[in-house]
């Protein structure tokens, strides 16, 4: 076999030698534009697991970076003056160039041909190859050149970063974050030898203008990097290695080959240098390629196990790194965090990482944050507390109403048998207002002589120790169905009400068109949310939740996709929302106790809310006496692009809370206590729905 | 977990005998279904013509469409073809329906594919208004037949969560299989249904000595349309017994229902071989 490795990073090198080694009477040829020394970047971290590979594939090399390697376990977290460190966290770096060298010698030999300083302007130039290896990185020649195989998606992350070496000692992976005149910056530094570290600098691209990075020289770059993180380089200086700012790109492709051409590392994928991972994918590539070429006569069979092994785990990679650049994209919102929890939620950003692993690693920490969430939760003075459940199992206050624990549950018709679970608020099934509100001919109606049956099952429930929302709201265009054991938003054939909505817009295809709402409409309806609420008060519930979610009455009027109106309704977010707030003025003016709002935090449709609008949305609730925002996500309209992944409502959950200022209740397949742990101690919710998985 | 087997309608020179003499062993064999696969712009039979065949030499497996592509069909002769099959078999019809995924069905079909979601949406909300409604017969004893919906995205997971039984996945190992039924149990729950969905799974199988490549050949050739991917579904043909014995185990961790083994090869010798492994 005659290989032709394009490119002479750590992918190209190691996939050499390795080929080399598994068969020396092959041909492996080398070709790099850059001289040998020439090195841009400055050190690589690897995992544990990763040095396992390394050592399995070739003891030489593995040794001799091993003499190289520096160690460590710690992830110091600079933030508002204070100092966290997180243990149990097992890293080692090295030098790029050192790495390189070191593999460009064990190259030579076993007799693999190194070309430097080769600049290659067509893949043909190697015809005569058995198999052309495009490990150039991303912007190379070969993933160029066969693109329209590869089909390659590039995504563009909004922040700038730039990478600087600072001759800094460093006993742990850093992460500084420091707000000034010009917006906050984060550094992400991490030692290779003991005297050396990598120092990256990121910040929001409006930040980078403001402070004039956009037109500074590599000089003036540094210059204002080192005043600015005078604090912990202690005079020491940052250096320059062809620095430029830039946006990071995630680049993902269907394919890594075609024909006789294979991607290895950064050309065939990246992942936000925020995980640092780039370095010990692109090598584990290689090993893997060199292992299906061993095991495949036809090389067809060979790539495409290849890429068959690799993908899966790239791309759990990727999701992860996605993951973690967003939470640098948006940590100016957790700006009034406690450093503790601060730290928590920074280590668990790429969801990689849970409550459990912490736990295993850093049990101190965990223990640390467990206490801090009691305390507050509790009103106890910080640092009292030292023996503590985890956050799931800390109250939450809320005005008079205290919840023992931080699970809620979306409760059926039968309360009783809900609270039997254990979960501290249990939300009701959906009551209606009144008789044509409701969704199905099953929907509960709220009123007096229901109220003497809610009374006497919530106080049993209080006996029992859980804590009742009931659930009220107005059906709007979405009643008139059958019950959903039949399925869901099935028109009845027979015996169906009347609909009304904000506007004339059937549910489904073949539901029945509403009425639209007129003025006297819309007030009448604000005094029957009243009444029921008062209604309500009589039944003991502990909270009341409105249910302005899910395409129901009142959510009709939020989402532009379904409120067409021309009057003070309609039109902008102000007029959308009048309503809304309307019924939660006159709600709250009866109601004492707290009140939660259900929002879809997203309509999951071109031209609906996003998350953007649901934080806007949440702040007119709280500055209208909503106490809590139970966050779910679409059924706005019937068709749709819905997203059911692991934890698909936390984020919006994340957002809401820390953008609006505002407790919430998160949901979305939560499915784990360590789950639950996670979301809370990250703070991400202030309570979360638990989906246990074929829960009645 | 109940273990079907494909009928042999799309692989290459199937007679009709041969088509029968398997639907015979597989409803004396240990097998609960029989699955047929639905497209238009290849060499394949129609999927409820190959059911009725089976049907009429069959007395106790499932006839499962595994999926017909709802949108090429007019509803109204959709609802009542599948009812057809449903009543003359005396209620063995599992119907399990889909957008699909080759525009080129759409295209020699004249059938345009942009909407086909939402036509697709009005399908699944009307076909059970129909059965139950008597006036399209023959009306299939009630409830009438489960409906399965297939597809990854999260529109169909909400239409299936909406209309129909539950899932059909469309093939893959095991843990894409996990990965799919927990989020179609998520949709489920999200849009406030009780219970939980049905879950189906489906993989491809080729027994015996030397015939892998000839099954791989077949995969490769039937998911053309794919592209570069289906050499990672010919990569996944099940070619031995503890590949088949691994991949039963796997799904049946997973939560799935029933498994549907489609053959890559077409002989009859498929189906028995197939018959010793499961037992």
């Amino acid at each position: 076999m005659r290989y032709a490795v394009i490119g002479g990073g750590a992918a190209g090198l190691y996939f050499a030698l390795l080929a080399k080694k598994a068969n020396p009477s092959d041909e492996v040829l080398v070709v790099e534009r850059n001289p040998p020394d020439a090195t841009f970047g400055w050190g690589v971290v690897f995992s544990e697991e990763t040095l396992g590979a390394l050592r399995d594939a070739d003891y030489e090399t593995y040794t001799e970076i091993g003499e190289s390697f520096a160690r460590w376990n710690a992830i110091d977290i600079y933030y508002r003056d204070t100092k966290i460190r997180s243990r149990g966290h097992v890293f080692t770096g090295i030098s790029r160039k050192v790495l390189l060298n070191i593999l460009q010698r064990r190259c030579r030999a076993l007799g693999v041909r190194l070309e430097f300083e080769r600049e290659v302007h067509d893949v043909r130039e190697f015809e005569g190859a058995d198999l052309i290896i495009g490990a150039d990185g991303i912007n190379g020649l070969v993933r160029r050149t066969y693109g329209e195989f590869f089909k390659p998606q590039v995504a563009v992350h909004p922040t700038k970063y730039v990478w600087f070496g600072g001759d800094l000692p460093l006993d742990a992976f850093t992460f500084i974050f420091r707000r000034n005149e010009h917006g906050l910056f984060q550094v992400h530094a991490y030692p290779f030898d003991a005297r050396t570290c990598t120092f990256i600098v990121e910040c929001p691209e409006d930040a980078w203008r403001r402070a004039g990075l956009e037109s500074a020289t590599e000089a003036e770059s540094i210059a204002y990097c080192e005043a600015l993180f005078q604090p912990e380089l202690r005079g020491r200086r940052l250096m320059s290695n062809r620095s430029l700012w830039v946006n990071f790109l995630t680049l993902r492709q269907e394919s890594w080959h075609h024909g006789n051409v294979v991607l290895l590392g950064d050309a065939a994928h990246t992942a936000h240098f925020s995980i640092g991972s780039g370095t010990k994918l692109a090598m584990e590539d290689s090993i893997a390629l060199v292992d299906a070429l061993r095991r495949h006569h036809d090389l067809g069979a060979a790539l495409n196990d290849y890429e068959m092994e690799r993908q899966p785990v790239v791309e759990r990679f990727q999701e992860a790194a996605v993951e973690s650049a967003s939470y640098f994209e948006h940590v100016s919102r957790y700006a009034q965090f406690d450093p503790r929890q601060f730290a928590f939620n920074l280590l668990t950003r790429s969801r990689r990482i849970t409550y459990v692993n912490l736990t295993q690693r850093d049990p101190e920490l965990v223990r640390t944050v467990d206490s801090w969430f009691t305390a507050a939760a509790t009103g106890s003075p910080d640092g009292v507390v030292r023996l503590s459940p985890p956050p799931m199992f800390a109250p939450l206050r809320i005005g008079n109403l205290t919840v023992p624990n931080r699970v809620a549950m979306a409760a059926g018709p039968d309360l009783e048998a809900a609270a039997q679970t254990g979960a501290g608020l249990l939300i009701t099934e959906f009551f209606s207002v009144t008789e044509d509100g409701r969704i199905t001919p099953d929907t509960p109606v709220i009123d007096r002589a229901r109220q003497d049956i809610l009374r006497s099952t919530v106080e049993r429930i209080h006996q029992a120790g859980s804590r009742v929302a009931l659930q009220l709201g107005h059906a709007g265009r979405r009643g008139s169905m059958r019950p959903r054991t039949q399925g869901v938003d099935r028109p009845l054939t027979h015996g169906g009400w009347r609909l009304m909505a904000a506007s004339r817009i059937a549910y489904t295809p073949h539901a029945a068109l509403p009425k639209e709402m007129t003025a006297r409409d819309l007030s009448h309806l604000v005094k029957v949310f009243a009444e029921a609420a008062r209604a309500a008060a009589g039944g003991r519930l502990d909270a009341l939740e409105l249910n302005f979610a899910h395409g129901y009455l009142v959510a009709g009027f939020i989402s532009p996709l379904t409120n067409h109106r021309t009057d003070e309704y309609g039109g902008s977010l102000e007029n959308r929302m009048r309503f809304p707030l309307e019924v939660l003025d006159a709600v709250r003016a009866t109601w004492e106790r707290p009140l939660f709002v259900r929002i879809s935090a997203s309509d999951w449709a071109d031209g609906g809310i996003d998350l953007d609008e649901s934080v806007s949305i949440a702040a007119l609730l709280k500055a209208h006496g909503c106490d809590l925002v139970h966050v779910v996500m679409g059924q706005t309209i019937w068709e749709s692009r819905p997203d059911y992944r692991r934890l698909f409502g936390v984020p919006a959950s994340d957002r809401i809370r820390n953008e609006a200022g505002i407790p919430t209740i998160a949901t979305g397949n939560i499915t784990t206590a360590d789950d639950v742990n996670t979301i809370l101690a990250a703070g991400r919710a202030d309570l979360c729905v638990l989906d246990t998985p074929f829960a009645g | 977990m109940n273990i079907g087997v494909g009928l042999p309608t799309s692989t290459s020179g199937i007679s009709g005998q041969l088509m029968l003499d398997w639907a015979k062993l597989a409803d004396a064999g240990p097998f609960s279904s029989l699955g047929v696969v639905d497209r238009v712009a290849y060499q394949n039979y129609e999927p409820f013509t190959a059911l009725a065949a089976a049907a009429a030499v069959t007395r106790r497996v499932r006839l499962a469409t595994m999926v017909v592509i709802g949108p090429l069909r007019n509803t109204a002769m959709l609802a009542k073809q599948a009812a057809s099959l449903d009543v003359l078999s005396g209620g063995r019809l599992t119907l399990g329906l889909a957008v699909g995924a080759r525009g080129e069905d759409y295209e020699v079909a004249g059938i345009d594919s942009r909407g086909r979601g939402r036509r697709f949406g009005e399908q699944l909300e009307a076909i059970r208004d129909i059965w139950e409604g008597g006036k399209i017969g023959p009306t299939p004893k009630a409830p009438g037949p489960r409906v399965l919906v297939g597809g990854a995205s999260g529109e169909a997971l909400a239409r299936m969560a909406r209309y129909a039984d539950g899932y059909m996945h469309g093939g893959g190992p095991p843990r894409a299989f996990a990965a799919a039924a927990a989020k179609a149990i998520t949709a489920w729950s999200d849009l406030g249904r009780p219970g939980r969905p049905i879950l189906w799974g489906m993989g491809y199988f080729a027994l015996g000595d030397g015939i892998a490549d000839a099954g791989a050949e077949y995969l490769r050739h039937y998911y053309a349309f794919t592209g570069p991917f289906a050499e990672k579904i010919a990569a996944g043909n099940l070619t031995s017994p503890g590949a088949i014995a691994d991949f039963i185990r796997g799904y049946e961790d997973a939560g799935c229902d029933e498994l549907v083994l489609f053959p890559t090869v077409s002989s009859v010798e498929q189906v028995e071989r197939l018959a010793e492994v499961i037992g």
